[in-house]
């Protein structure tokens, strides 16, 4: 079946502090609607190419890109493109959660009334289905103007993503967004994961293969940064065409 | 995980579905017998390849299982069940094409005598089928013992069918060849049934965490 693609990366070279050369010649695509897994070593690149898809490497100066990463036509790596606006439609969620120091309520508003809705009503109505979008509309509902540090870290982590899910993204990036979490609030974050795919986009990097394995559609291994094999889940971990592969996914490495 | 517990659905759905399908094999191919009619054996002969493909999907979708969902203590006997239990099946099947061959061979040539102890060894054979699948399906019950049990029985029809065609065979040589095919039909069957036991075995195994295979006499109250 023909997978519609929802990012490509062509020829993409990274650079931190101008010299560093992090990610070498990546060439892969991200299908849309479908959950990529990024696993590797500790240092590999995951991470650092998962910041490339929002061009969070920005915040830094020296650091630079070369290569295209096309995302609708359009490539993102392009020194006019508005990164505010390409964040919002590309979200990323960390390993920590990030809740911000208000309400429940306001930390899902905060993104909707920075694109201007101000509207009390329409506030409501939005927080409302992105918290239930998130899984967290039945925990959360009787104390909407708590403070978000009142909730689990479990839970505060679907704030975070709710908080994400707001202002309707098409990708969201996930950086090990279960490594500080309990096995419970880890699977209801996995469960997540794959409900939301049927709306949007997803990458993920972990450290857990176990859980690339459970919720991915595609898999993509790095190390020392490249990316030694690309391809869909079941391959990977049945029959990867790379040794090196094979020796990380049975843990025979080093 | 709500997908996992639906995967895991599916797989036993497919198992359900070859099982049907085997179970309609061993019918037709003894029906085409009986009846003397060669066109339920040829259907046997011309569907085997659904079975097959059925096993072969049936075992990558246990290995992707493995690999993908981590699978652990009752899920993973499942898994683990599920594949010996294709093989079982898929093994069934084409004795069920062995037997219909023979049917095509039979039907040839004169009736030697009616059908009787093979009609018998079809039914309960196609019975201990069906029971260790739906012991499958339904769980730790009773079904699988029962299953067990009734192997004796086709055992015991196989000799007796063996011994009958025997004195015929020693009465009148032109009939051997004959008479030997009707011995392989039985054979068989009895193999089918050794299947199907297989299979009661292992769903117990799913169900009690216990291999029982060779350790007969089974334990008390059962």
């Amino acid at each position: 079946m023909l997978q519609q693609i929802e990012l490509e990366m062509k020829n993409l070279n990274f650079y931190y502090s101008g010299n560093i050369h992090s990610l070498k010649n990546f060439n892969l695509s991200v299908c849309k609607n479908k959950v990529t897994a990024l696993i590797g070593p500790s240092g590999c690149g995951k991470t650092t190419l998962l910041r490339c898809f929002n061009r969070m490497h920005d915040l830094y100066p020296k650091n630079r890109y070369e290569g295209e990463l096309i995302f609708q036509n359009t490539n993102i790596l392009a020194p006019d493109t508005d990164l505010i606006n390409l964040r919002s439609r590309i979200g990323m969620i960390f390993q920590k959660p990030t809740p911000f120091p208000m309400s429940i309520f306001d930390n899902i508003a905060y993104g909707l009334k920075l694109k201007g809705i101000r509207k009390r009503m329409d506030l409501s109505e939005m927080v409302e289905k992105a918290l239930q979008q998130a899984a967290l509309w039945d925990e959360v509902k009787d104390k909407l103007n708590t403070s978000a540090y009142n909730l689990s870290g479990g839970q505060q982590q679907r704030l975070v993503i709710a908080r994400a899910l707001a202002v309707k993204p098409e990708v969201l990036l996930f950086d090990e967004p279960t490594s500080a979490l309990d096995p419970i609030s880890t699977g209801k974050i996995e469960e997540l994961v794959i409900q939301l795919k049927k709306e949007i986009t997803i990458v993920i990097v972990t450290h857990n293969m176990q859980q690339a394995a459970r919720i991915s559609d595609w898999t993509g291994f790095l190390m020392l940064g490249e990316l030694i094999e690309y391809d869909k889940t079941e391959k990977i971990f049945t029959a990867p065409a790379q040794k090196l592969t094979e020796d990380y996914v049975t843990g025979r490495f080093g | 995980m709500a997908i996992f517990d639906d995967e895991l659905m599916q797989l036993k759905e497919k198992i359900v579905k070859m099982g049907s399908m085997v179970e309609e094999a061993i019918r037709n191919s003894i029906r085409a017998l009986v009846e003397r009619d060669d066109s339920p054996a040829k259907s046997v002969i011309e569907k085997d390849h659904i079975i097959n493909t059925l096993d072969v999907e049936i075992d990558e979708e246990c290995i992707r299982l493995i690999a993908l969902r981590q699978t652990k203590a009752r899920d993973l006997r499942f898994i683990t069940t599920a594949m010996k239990i294709t093989t079982d099946l898929e093994r069934m099947g084409d004795l069920a094409v062995s037997i219909a061959g023979m049917a095509i061979e039979l039907n040839q040539v004169p009736l030697l005598k009616p059908y009787v102890n093979i009609p018998k060894m079809a039914e309960i054979t196609q019975e201990m089928v069906r029971n260790s699948l739906d012991a499958l399906v339904k769980g730790c019950t009773i079904l699988p013992y029962e299953v067990i049990k009734r192997d004796d029985e086709v055992d015991e029809l196989t000799e007796i069918n063996f011994k009958e065609l025997l004195n015929l065979m020693l009465k009148d040589r032109d009939i051997i060849q004959i008479a030997l095919k009707r011995t392989y039909v039985a054979k068989a069957l009895e193999r089918i049934a050794d299947h199907a036991t297989n299979i009661a075995e292992m769903v117990i195994y799913l169900c009690e965490g216990k291999i029982i295979r060779h350790t007969a006499p089974y334990p008390k109250g059962h």
